[in-house]
């Protein structure tokens, strides 16, 4: 029997694309999830948090060891001494963070007048400002952004220094609510921000890794032997989903730590005290948490379809890189596009983010945090989906006509060939 | 008198292009093929017939368009213009499993096993992974690399990755086996082995189709080829009618060195030290003999040498191809 009468049964004689993507993302997968550099991406998230932990406890420290910017307060002593009892009055009401605070220049310890200017100038940047004058006719000299910051506590010292005993602070009863309109939105504003932040982030710092991968195919140069025996869209996919899966394993093992760092019963960058304190989305919890990792999903192989496509086109890192910028660029663009869906009264630049497929998974997470319903986010994702689909038909198409090409062969043949697949074969 | 024919003459069965695939089923058939990358023409109207069953060379120097043929073949490039079927399927994807392809530039993954690597390349063409295993498996025994199976690709030398990478391009039992330069960077000795290969995977059935620019690769193994320089293809048929389009060349020494019997040589003939040189003549070289030996020319020896398909080569594709074809041979691997 000839080969041309085996293959009527041609049904059988390939894989689907379903099973043909599966065969490259099995393999993609375990190749990855076993790699070191799975593990290096695994700890990726470390380093910045070291970084984060570091500047902050150095920040802190630097802090610590700051001076205490004050007011210099030069007055007669009897008018100091007021000064000073309505500070202690007014800290007590307000905190002691509430309230600038005052280094004495008494009399009575030899400091008749003091140099305002001179003391703000001074180098050391102790004194932000200098109270001087007497209660009646007091002077405050000071930069214009401390004047604007200081000049109502001042104020109000010099009030109540003044009128000490006729100042009373009544007793305040307060009634508690559970449920308010306005902070439940601002609130859920929040949470949408957050989940819009952290969709971000997490994109970022995983959609890079797919475009190390095809420039790796390339390099171990299979990639012509599965586009002989796959169809190109298949091969992208496989990989598409391969890097997705990765991601979220990646995910899965961060959020599992975090989880065990918060049961064990500290709050590492507050992120429990952050959690509990963010109000319940707008379609709850299990669905939102649901939503956020297909709109994860989705916005993953929205950006991963082109930066494969980029992949595929570079044949070099440094290509990878050049190449790679705007679309990093766009990234950045997108998330602040997306943002407009937390505006108020901006409704077209709302749908347009919906509309964007880029922006949609983003804009989408911020609907599900703020809005109850269901339906238009499920219509968005398929909206989505549809659209990874396109991405991933043209950059299969680009890849195919773009860089499987060969050869110096035929005319006009010293046209710049720098995006070719290979230089020197026929 | 001694008088050889150093080749089978067959006068007259001179076979056309085209007619090599009569009375067989095609494997592969394409017309008309062209292919421009940003308006720069690669391969311009290629028209191929590949017989089931055959083995079939595609040669032509670097740059020829043979690789861009071999891709627009199997579906990873599509033609601008002309059709193409494999096994009567205009879209070779379709019938995945029944090809086997072998690039020209050879990948593996450095971190697999061998084993692993063939039952993946098994997987790609349909072939579940455990039965690509054991496929795998008596593959590199019956090559002697049955000791390499567990070994990680980037562990194997060269020549023993190529092979593994052969082995998984034959591991599904493809039915038409595509080899882009499959010589190159192969050693005499793995040359050797790779041509028995392919002669028993046509023994078998199989249609196997190799781009070469080694001609004499193409002359010991292949039944057909397609000449190829420039994109075009200027000749596609058998070897044989590719040699036969040159007329086999008489040698002829005597003990004379002139008289009148000289007159009876053809116009071309011509004297290259003791021997003279002529095409031969239509009719054939009983009548010329005859003159000679009654014109007492005294004949030591006479040999009809046929064309080679270098000769033939040189005579379709032109001497500028038949050069760079050759320093492509002596460049490229040493070959």
């Amino acid at each position: 029997m000839s080969a041309s009468n085996e293959v009527d049964m041609s049904q059988k004689a390939r894989l689907s694309n379903f099973q043909a993507a599966m065969v490259v993302a099995r393999r993609d997968f375990v190749a990855i999830l076993f790699s070191r550099s799975f593990l290096f991406f695994l700890l990726g998230p470390l380093f910045p948090a070291v970084v984060f932990g570091m500047s902050g406890g150095l920040g802190a420290a630097a802090n610590q060891n700051a001076p205490d910017v004050r007011i210099a307060l030069q007055m007669p002593s009897e008018d100091m001494a007021a000064i000073l009892a309505a500070h202690e009055r007014i800290e007590s009401e307000l905190g002691r963070g509430g309230v600038p605070h005052f280094y004495l220049f008494d009399p009575a310890d030899g400091h008749d007048t003091i140099d305002p200017e001179a003391l703000i100038a001074d180098n050391s940047g102790i004194y932000g400002a200098a109270l001087t004058g007497t209660l009646e006719e007091p002077i405050l000299t000071g930069t214009q952004d401390r004047l604007r910051m200081w000049s109502g506590h001042v104020t109000m010292h010099l009030a109540l220094a003044r009128n000490q005993a006729d100042v009373s602070y009544p007793a305040l009863s307060t009634s508690l609510v559970t449920k308010s309109g306005a902070t439940t939105k601002d609130r859920r504003r929040d949470t949408a921000q957050i989940s819009m932040t952290l969709l971000f982030l997490l994109m970022m710092l995983l959609a890079g890794m797919v475009l190390s991968n095809l420039v790796e195919e390339k390099a171990n140069k299979i990639i012509e032997i599965l586009a002989a025996a796959l169809p190109m869209e298949a091969v992208f996919l496989g990989k598409l989903f391969a890097m997705l899966a990765v991601s979220l394993v990646g995910i899965a093992v961060w959020f599992s730590l975090i989880g065990l760092v918060i049961l064990s019963g500290s709050d590492f960058g507050n992120v429990k005290q952050t959690l509990m304190g963010m109000p319940d989305p707008g379609v709850g919890w299990p669905l939102f948490s649901v939503l956020f990792v297909v709109n994860f999903s989705m916005g993953y192989l929205l950006i991963g379809s082109i930066f494969l496509a980029i992949g595929a086109l570079a044949s070099t890192v440094r290509e990878v890189q050049t190449l790679s910028m705007p679309v990093t660029m766009l990234q950045l663009f997108i998330f602040f596009f997306a943002s407009f869906t937390l505006i108020d009264g901006a409704p077209v630049l709302e749908a347009m983010a919906i509309l964007f497929p880029l922006s949609s998974p983003f804009a989408m997470t911020a609907r599900a945090a703020q809005s109850e319903e269901i339906w238009p986010i499920l219509i968005a994702i398929g909206y989505q989906a549809l659209w990874v689909a396109i991405f991933i038909k043209m950059g299969s198409t680009l890849f195919r006509k773009r860089v499987m090409k060969s050869g110096g062969g035929g005319h006009n043949s010293n046209k710049r060939r720098w995006y070719q697949f290979k230089r020197s074969t026929s | 008198m001694d008088i050889a024919v150093s080749d089978q003459v067959q006068a007259g069965n001179a076979v056309q292009t085209e007619q090599a695939s009569a009375g067989h089923p095609l494997a592969i058939e394409a017309r008309g093929l062209v292919k421009r990358f940003d308006g720069t023409l690669a391969v311009d109207g290629v028209d191929i017939s590949v017989p089931e069953g055959a083995i079939y060379g595609v040669l032509g120097p670097n740059g020829a368009g043979k690789t861009t043929t071999l891709r627009m073949l199997l579906g990873i490039i599509d033609p601008d213009e002309g059709v193409r079927r494999v096994f009567g399927h205009d879209r070779p994807h379709d019938i995945a499993r029944l090809i086997g392809y072998l690039p020209e530039e050879r990948g593996l993954y450095p971190s697999m096993k061998a084993i692993e690597a063939i039952a993946f390349m098994g997987a790609l063409r349909g072939l579940s992974l455990p039965e690509g295993r054991e496929r795998g498996l008596e593959l590199l025994e019956r090559h002697d690399l049955a000791h390499a199976a567990d070994r990680q690709i980037r562990q194997l030398s060269k020549g023993m990755a190529q092979t593994v990478q052969l082995l998984g391009t034959l591991v599904h039992r493809p039915k038409l086996v595509v080899l882009d330069e499959p010589f190159s960077g192969l050693d005499a000795i793995n040359q050797g082995k790779l041509e028995r290969m392919i002669r028993a995977l046509a023994d078998e059935g199989t249609t196997v189709i190799f781009s070469t620019h080694v001609i004499h690769h193409a002359e010991r193994l292949c039944e057909g080829v397609a000449i190829i320089a420039g994109g075009k293809v200027p000749y596609a048929g058998s070897v044989e009618a590719a040699r036969d389009r040159i007329p086999a060349q008489v040698r002829l020494e005597t003990r004379a060195r002139e008289g009148a019997w000289t007159a009876a040589l053809p116009e071309d003939a011509r004297r290259e030290g003791d021997y003279f040189m002529f095409s031969l003549p239509d009719t054939g070289v009983e009548p010329l003999l005859r003159q000679l030996i009654e014109g007492d020319a005294g004949i030591l020896s006479l040999s009809i040498e046929r064309a080679g398909l270098h000769d033939a080569f040189v005579h379709i594709a032109g001497e500028a191809a038949a050069k760079q074809l050759e320093a492509d041979g002596h460049a490229g691997n040493g070959q």
